[in-house]
């Protein structure tokens, strides 16, 4: 957590302004620095808006938060830190997604206070973070790096929760002509104990809006909490479970039309051959237009229903001028080059490798190769969009993780000034990384110029949704360790290969790339284990496919390369792998302390667990979260693996709501073993080949193990929960199938080499 | 066409062929049950036809004819929750959310069928509903919740503090 002393010396504006008969009150801060161990102490820089607190004439609370919901929680959490320091229940707190509500548009005032547009912030992106303050100052946008959003959030919400409280606090003592000191609060009034009287927040909220606000406020010590270090009921759960319309895909108007798209292979890939009059016959379909963006070139269907734009795409039975025949072979042939090559940013550089290496006998050298696939995010709800042009603005409903983006993009394919164009964030059925692009609110946009003014919902099929994703890179792993004779780590030489993300995004967004791309070796070369001779380089190859954010992104991979590497060093070794890990991470307790931790409460006795039953481990830090995890296998007579049972410690620093980040890293589990198992993309004659769940399947119900999360907190910074559960997963059940069988499987996924049950 | 969806008449005029989850959510603009695959493999849009558990997505609403349909929506009873929503609820089940409805309706239809399945019948009955989330462990303690089968604390207990302060 951010110490609260460093609060005060932040440069910290806070306003009021007044809206209808009620209250916003805003806050922000300038510049605060970035805290993390490993990479010296980096200044963000970011202008970080928000949050507003608006307290209406009826006394409803809402706040305005600036992230989207996808099922991690963040509205509850958000709202909680408000709710702790303006003494409301969090039941009476209303939480909106940046300007959704009419009430807000209109509060013109707060908008013109503000530096920039309040959602703005929205760009918090998990994969974003990396390389966040590169982007966000080349675009001139309002991204926040690291796991810094959820610190950012911590403080600002909660400084903008007492700001309000004591701002209502001062309104009050002055009509009761008493000092503010006197006074408290509870339950959404103002109390002065001497009356005794009390008054509630909306009696007040009007007469508050024009007094200077109170800003020479703390935020209370934790251990004056009541609401925040515990387990909340979530805001949204009630709606979810009632299946309500809260999703991007459920957005309807009385009159409205639907579509969907039908995009080439590969970017830039055009149709060679269509049938338009194939499609247009059917009846109930009004036109065929033409999309194009830097995703892709096709067309988009417009209808009276979904199910008939779908029927319409098929007909089209489009032939594309696929002069790409790229495979699988070329893909292979990609990665020798690059590793034959060698080269690559230098990530890591420690001690000197090569003197270590040319001084080894052959014997004491072990060399592994590792590959992972490409991987798509398989959000439950497709790619969807809906958007009308009315009277030359545009405006677009969709779930998505960059509403900036969304804008920006939006506005400038349709020729329009991004203040004509408006984005209405809904719930995201699913984003992982995936709805941090803009390709599906660009389509439905560009359709929407065909329709009259009359809004149109543009959903993907499944096919088209895992065919035009933009993938987790594929990647591959040359590793090279020299042990000593007493079973030390002399040398590590690892080359991560694989596409850059960074590349490919900044093609996207039209601009180069510049820098070195950290994703590319997060999760091996920034890792806090002390090697003396340790380098880490990433050659980069080319692929003709789009590639982005997947939930923990660069860490996805290069755990796997690390966490299987330092296993089969310790089985060379003759080490027991938890305390291999141990004594290479002399200097940061928390990990340390969550390996202990995992190996208690699995009882780890170094991997095998008696016949066919084996257990394997994993570390991974990522996102500021120190994560350990093992997994328990076990085979049946007929060979096949079930995954019984994985443990998970954790230390993400102080815990606002322990439910919601157990939830987070259970899930971040079953998302990893998913993809360890049985997930894969391949290319076939310039395209993908898997389509729809049955090609690109993920773990279902009896698959699932039985996941047990302990939470630690040693570490002095906050870290994020939504990715790093998913990073030490593959390596786990990779190590433990290798205890299980005898036998290291050195390609995801698993399923290629032994059966799941 | 005619048929019932949550106890009222509902009446239409669609191909026959279209299938039923594309009816409720474009015609008659019920967006609880949800698409995910369209082909069977999910079960995002899991609901009942007469009171037995179907997938929406393959089936034609041509093959429904004086059908009673129950979808999400048809669950609660005015503002009190179907006592398997009330277990999600307690259990606070999900995550994005956008599998819910279809895990909510199979779990329905499972303890309607069968008021105290085992783990392999809950499993059985589950395995074909996806969830991307992997709220699978929140799911089953649910299930169990809802057939009164586990009386323990749920999962979001506000008193709860199990955190190793170390
Ligand atoms: S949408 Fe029907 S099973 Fe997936
Ligand atoms: S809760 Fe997100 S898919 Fe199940």
């Amino acid at each position: 957590m951010g110490k609260l002393g460093t609060i005060t010396r932040r440069t910290l504006l806070v306003g009021t302004a007044a809206i209808g008969a009620g209250v916003a009150f805003v806050a922000w801060r300038v510049n605060q620095p970035l805290e993390n161990p490993f990479r010296g102490n980096p200044d963000s820089g970011d202008t970080a808006l928000n949050p507003f607190v608006l307290i209406a004439e009826d006394g409803t609370v809402t706040i305005v938060v600036p992230r989207a919901e996808m099922g991690q929680g963040v509205t509850t959490t958000l709202a909680a830190l408000v709710a702790e320091e303006l003494d409301v229940g969090l039941s009476d707190i209303a939480v909106i997604h940046g300007p959704a509500s009419s009430a807000y548009y209109n509060a013109a005032l707060i908008t013109s206070a503000m530096p920039v547009e309040p959602w703005d912030d929205g760009m918090m992106a998990d994969g974003f973070r990396q390389f966040a303050g590169i982007v966000g100052k080349v675009m001139g946008m309002q991204l926040t790096g690291g796991s810094t959003s959820t610190r950012d959030a911590f403080d600002r919400m909660r400084i903008a929760g007492a700001c309000a409280r004591e701002t209502l606090k001062a309104t009050a003592a002055e009509v009761w002509n008493v000092d503010r000191s006197t006074l408290q609060t509870r339950n959404g009034s103002v109390i002065d104990p001497s009356g005794p009287r009390s008054v509630r927040y909306a009696e007040l909220a009007s007469a508050a809006a024009l007094r200077e606000p109170i800003t020479d406020i703390e935020p209370r010590d934790p251990s004056e909490w009541t609401i925040l270090g515990r387990s909340q009921h979530r805001v949204d759960v009630p709606a979810k479970v009632r299946g309500a319309p809260i999703f991007g895909v459920d957005m309807a108007f009385d009159e409205m039309l639907y579509g969907t798209v039908a995009m080439g292979p590969l970017p830039g890939v055009k149709a060679k051959k269509a049938d338009r009059n194939a499609a247009l016959a059917i009846p109930g379909v009004r036109a065929v237009v033409p999309l194009s963006s830097v995703y892709g070139e096709g067309f988009g269907v417009i209808a009276d229903n979904t199910w008939t734009a779908f029927k319409a795409r098929e007909a089209l039975a489009i032939e594309w001028e696929s002069e790409e025949s790229y495979g699988e072979t070329e893909l292979n042939a990609a990665f020798d080059e690059a590793f034959d090559a060698g080269g690559g940013d230098v990530h890591r550089d420690d001690g000197d490798v090569d003197s270590i290496f040319s001084e080894a006998a052959e014997d004491d050298i072990l060399a592994a190769d590792y590959a992972v696939p490409l991987l798509a995010h398989a959000t439950m709800e497709p790619m969807n969009a809906t958007a009308r042009l009315k009277d030359g603005k545009l405006d677009i409903w969709c779930g998505n993780q960059a509403p900036t983006l969304v804008r920006r993009f939006c506005a400038e394919g349709l020729g329009l000034d991004e203040e004509d164009c408006r984005v209405h964030t809904m719930m995201l059925g699913g984003g992982f990384g995936r709805r941090a692009e803009f390709d599906f609110a660009l389509y439905a946009a560009q359709m929407a110029e065909r329709t009259d003014g009359i809004p149109v919902k543009v959903t993907w099929c499944r096919e088209e949704d895992t065919r035009h994703d933009l993938y987790r890179p594929p990647a591959r792993a040359r590793c090279r360790a020299r042990l000593d004779g007493d079973g030390a780590i002399a040398a590590l030489d690892m080359q991560l290969a694989s596409p850059s993300i960074l590349g490919s995004l900044m093609g996207r967004m039209g601009m180069s790339a510049f820098g070195q791309d950290a994703t590319m070796s997060e999760g091996a070369g920034n890792q806090p284990y002390r090697l003396e001779n340790f380098r880490v380089s990433t050659p980069e190859i080319d692929l003709p496919l789009n590639v982005g954010f997947w939930r923990s992104v660069g860490n996805s991979n290069n755990a796997f390369f690390m966490e299987c590497f330092l296993d089969e060093i310790a089985r060379s070794a003759d080490r027991d792998p938890l305390e291999l890990r141990l004594s290479l991470l002399d200097g940061f307790e928390p990990a340390k302390a969550v390996l202990r931790k995992v190996g208690e409460m699995a009882n780890w006795q170094g991997g095998s667990v008696g016949p066919n039953r084996a257990q394997g481990l994993a570390f991974c830090f990522s996102f500021n979260t120190s994560v350990a995890q093992i997994v328990e296998v076990s085979r049946d007579d007929d060979e096949r693996i079930s995954i019984d049972k994985v443990w998970c410690a954790a230390d993400c620093g102080l815990v606002l709501d322990p439910a919601i980040v157990r939830a987070q890293l259970s899930g971040g589990i079953v998302f990893g073993l998913s993809s360890a198992m049985m997930q894969e993309i391949t290319l076939k004659d310039g395209a993908v080949e898997q389509g729809n769940f049955d090609t690109y399947p993920m773990m279902r119900y009896h698959q699932c193990p039985s996941i047990e999360v302990s939470l630690s907190r040693r570490q002095t910074f906050m870290g994020g929960v939504g990715e790093p559960g998913t990073p030490p997963a593959a390596p786990a059940l990779a190590n433990a199938v290798a205890a299980l069988t005898g036998e290291r499987v050195r390609t995801l996924p698993l399923n290629k080499a032994v059966t799941f049950a | 066409m005619k048929l019932t969806v949550n106890g009222q008449p509902a009446q239409f005029d669609v191909d026959p062929e279209m299938p039923l989850l594309w009816a409720l959510r474009d015609v008659l603009g019920l967006m609880g049950t949800k698409f995910g695959c369209g082909i069977a493999q999910c079960g995002a849009c899991t609901v009942m036809v007469d009171g037995m558990p179907r997938r929406s997505c393959v089936t034609p609403v041509g093959s429904l004819e004086d059908a009673s349909i129950t979808t999400i929506e048809g669950l609660a009873v005015g503002d009190r929750p179907h006592p398997v929503q009330q277990a999600w609820i307690d259990e606070q089940v999900p995550q994005c959310g956008y599998c819910q409805a279809g895990q909510i309706m199979s779990a329905v239809a499972l303890l309607e069928e069968n008021p105290e399945p085992s783990e392999e019948e809950i499993a059985r009955a589950m395995t074909g509903n996806y969830c991307r989330c992997g709220t699978y462990p929140a799911i089953r303690a649910a299930i169990l919740r809802a057939s009164g089968q586990e009386t323990g604390p749920p999962a979001a207990n506000a008193s709860e503090r199990t955190i190793d302060r170390g």
